[in-house]
């Protein structure tokens, strides 16, 4: 049920500085044009990471598109989040070739050493952690795609390895292990 | 070795594979030591388990170079390049000695795949002089009609090969039958079915032949506009189909009067689909490109008739698509001389799985699955004891071995109760649980189903819970049958095809494989040891050395002993991680 994608909103006091004049190029492109809806809010959350609220309200106010529906879609698609995310977003596939190959061990270990749940944020906003269903590169399998890069044939620790990795460079401190 | 050729395959799987780092190690070599070689691009000519992949083709012929590290490229340009002795150990393909890998292509007909690995996807030129846009100028040069390069279509045999194997030439015909002022064409390539990246391989590896397939299809249905509708997941393949695109449109491949048919105006836009794969389904995918929530819709009208924004529509698959060139010019005969009785010509297959050589092949219709995985796939990883393949994906089912010699065409993947779906095969060994397998499916379903038909929405959630409770050792007597109840009213009474093949991995499961759901039911045991709560891990006091190991690695302090003496596991504590089991040198610990 896609419903599940929606989640019991907390009250997140959205910060202040979302500049919402980044969005105005995007409003001019589309405005108009047949079936832009789609496009508007892809072209949004690449802006942000995300949809924030008053995104939606701005787009509502300038162009022809209906809160209810932009929510609609919002949340009928895998793609579009409600909530910020992570600084790097690590997919871990989950597709059958993936799955017979064990992914659900790199997602455990990946669990146990960025401490937040699947599809949670950590709480230094560096990572996110993603299931998704299949990223077409099985005979690599098991995979997880952080960014643009696919990393393939993994175990839980050279997955935990690579993760490191890019803390160690984001933070500038080797990690202890 | 002036002419010589050195051709890296960067498509996805290359890429992850490591193939850029291979590509600019390469490039680096020869700029610093200033050898004589072209360097070129490819994609992924389907031997995705040995990528990185270099080839190089010299005075002699070609010679493909296997799972290439920075430091074999190193030796392979030294040798082959400079010292003209190729490195026969690492070649994987080629004509000129027999290589360990030769029998994954042996038996392999190309034809949607043609062109991939074989040019440089980013090369409208390359693209051309391997027969590429001959086909529509053929069209155009010999005046060739609608009603004729239909009937082509038609005569090759040519069926979707998105999975739901309906003739592509008669779907023609019915677009074409209907008159509008605005028609369009649309190409499928929301490959949403997990463990399936045949389209993925097409796209990047040869956009232009899809792109031409598009034209000679907006030619036969008189359709002015064309839309690709690709997975935001793909982003290689989106970028290279943007770059066909402007090549073509620079060309006057795309816009108006084309290949000089007057009044033949046509272009194509592409359309990043947002995750939901219920979108591979026509009437939602059109939705989705309408900027609608991806739901089907009720059929009659169909999209012929009454397409995106309500003008007469048509759908193919990209793997459809890439075929039609070639049938065009080679002529229906010469593509249904291919295959069986009612599945002509050949299909694409993305070996997955517990295989050995995993990729992508392309075999004529009538092969038997058997050798799909014993003879292209080269048999089970670590020569472990073959299952089952399961076809189709998550509409599809499960195939047992004793099966293993159905023929690969429609009618008879039918009959065993799983689909041809897109070609998505993946290989299953005896470590793999099927009840745990129909619940990875349904679980993939209920959560992709768009909640519109209350079968789908709620029966899916039902039967995942049932499953779920069977490999949790909570089974009841009862939940076969009630399995079996649930799924034949999903299938009855859900609007599209995600609803009604919803229930085929379980039902082909329970048909092929009953013993292993009442194994979990009756004996709370998990034939495949697969299913970790049904496991009991103990030691073999034999085997035990006393090295502490196990007591250390185990998170709940749930084994007892000291050094040197022989440890025991408090089940009641265990909570079944396998770090135990995973950790012991003296192969000391069981799994029951």
């Amino acid at each position: 049920m896609r419903i599940e994608r929606i989640k019991k909103e907390e009250v997140v006091l959205e910060s202040d500085n979302i500049d919402l004049s980044l969005i105005d190029p995007i409003i001019t492109k589309y405005k108009n044009v047949k079936g832009n809806m789609i496009p508007i809010l892809q072209k949004t959350q690449e802006t942000y990471g995300y949809i924030p609220r008053a995104a939606f309200n701005k787009l509502a106010k300038e162009t022809d598109l209906k809160l209810s529906d932009m929510y609609g879609v919002a949340s009928f698609y895998a793609q579009f989040r409600l909530h910020p995310v992570g600084k790097h977003i690590i997919k871990v596939c989950h597709g059958t070739a993936c799955h017979v190959q064990n992914a659900t061990a790199i997602t455990d270990a990946l669990v146990e050493e960025l401490k937040v749940k699947d599809g949670e944020t950590t709480p230094d906003n560096l990572f996110t952690l993603e299931s998704v269903a299949c990223l077409g590169c099985c005979s690599l399998a098991p995979v997880m795609m952080i960014g643009n890069d696919t990393f393939g044939k993994l175990t839980g620790k050279s997955a935990v390895d690579v993760i490191r990795k890019i803390r160690e460079t984001e933070t500038g401190t080797p990690c202890k292990n | 070795m002036e002419n010589t050729k050195v051709i890296v395959g960067l498509g996805s799987c290359g890429l992850a594979a490591g193939a850029g780092k291979v590509y600019e190690k390469i490039k680096q070599l020869k700029e610093n030591q200033n050898l004589q070689f072209e360097l070129k691009k490819t994609s992924c000519i389907g031997m995705c388990f040995r990528e990185p992949l270099v080839e190089i083709i010299d005075n002699n012929g070609s010679y493909i170079y296997g799972d290439v590290t920075e430091a074999t490229a190193t030796e392979i340009l030294e040798k082959h390049i400079q010292n003209a002795t190729p490195i026969k150990e690492y070649v994987v393909k080629t004509d000129l000695f027999v290589t360990k890998d030769k029998n994954f292509f042996e038996g392999q007909v190309k034809i949607a795949l043609r062109n991939c690995g074989y040019m440089d996807p980013e090369s409208i030129e390359e693209y051309q002089a391997r027969n590429g846009y001959k086909s529509i100028e053929k069209i155009s040069t010999q005046n060739i009609s609608r009603t004729e390069v239909i009937q082509t279509v038609m005569d090759s045999g040519l069926r979707g090969r998105g999975g739901g194997g309906f003739s592509t030439g008669l779907k023609w015909r019915f677009a074409n039958n209907n008159k509008s002022d605005i028609k369009y064409i649309i190409c499928n390539a929301d490959e949403g079915d997990p463990g399936a990246f045949m389209d993925r391989s097409v796209l990047e590896g040869d956009p232009h032949s899809v792109l031409e397939g598009m034209i000679i299809g907006a030619y036969a249905i008189e359709a002015s506009e064309g839309w690709i509708y690709c997975r935001a997941e793909y982003p290689l393949a989106i970028k290279r189909l943007n770059i066909a695109m402007d090549q073509a449109r620079k060309k006057g491949y795309l816009g108006k009067n084309i290949f000089g048919i007057e009044g033949f105006d046509f272009d194509i836009h592409i359309k990043e689909g947002a995750g939901a794969f219920v979108c591979g389904e026509e009437t939602a995918l059109i939705a989705s490109i309408e900027g609608q929530r991806g739901m089907p819709r009720k059929r009659p009208p169909f999209p012929a008739a009454s397409g995106l924004w309500r003008k007469p529509t048509n759908i193919n698959n990209v793997e459809t698509f890439a075929n039609i060139p070639w049938i065009i010019l080679n002529g229906a005969t010469a593509f249904a001389k291919y295959g069986t009785e009612k599945s002509k010509g050949t299909k694409v297959f993305a070996l997955t799985g517990k295989i050995k050589n995993g990729g992508l092949v392309e075999v004529p219709m009538g092969i038997t699955i058997r050798d799909i995985v014993f003879k292209l796939g080269g048999g089970i990883i670590n020569d472990k004891k073959f299952k089952a393949v399961q076809l189709g994906g998550p509409s599809g089912g499960c195939i047992p071995e004793y099966l293993a010699d159905t023929i690969v065409d429609y009618d008879s993947v039918n009959a065993t109760g799983a689909i041809m779906g897109s070609g998505g095969m993946v290989v299953m060994d005896e470590t793999t649980c099927m009840v745990d397998m129909a619940r990875f499916f349904l679980d993939f379903t209920k959560k992709e189903s768009c909640g519109k038909c209350t079968f789908c929405r709620i029966g899916t959630q039902r039967m995942l819970e049932i499953l779920t409770r069977i490999t949790e050792g909570e089974g009841k007597e009862s939940d076969i049958d009630t399995l079996i109840e649930l799924s034949n009213q999903i299938k009855d009474s859900s609007l599209c095809g995600l609803g009604q093949t919803a229930p085929n991995p379980v039902l082909t499961t329970i048909k092929y494989f009953k013993d292993e759901y009442e194994a979990h039911i009756r004996d709370k045991k998990c034939p495949s040891k697969s299913c970790k709560a049904l496991l009991t891990f103990e030691i073999i006091p034999d085997k035990c050395t006393g090295c502490m190991l196990c007591k250390k690695v185990c998170p709940v302090d749930a084994i007892d002993g000291e050094r040197k003496l022989i440890h025991v596991i408090k089940q009641e504590m265990c909570i079944k991680c396998g770090m135990c089991f995973s950790k012991c040198k003296f192969e000391a610990i069981t799994v029951r």
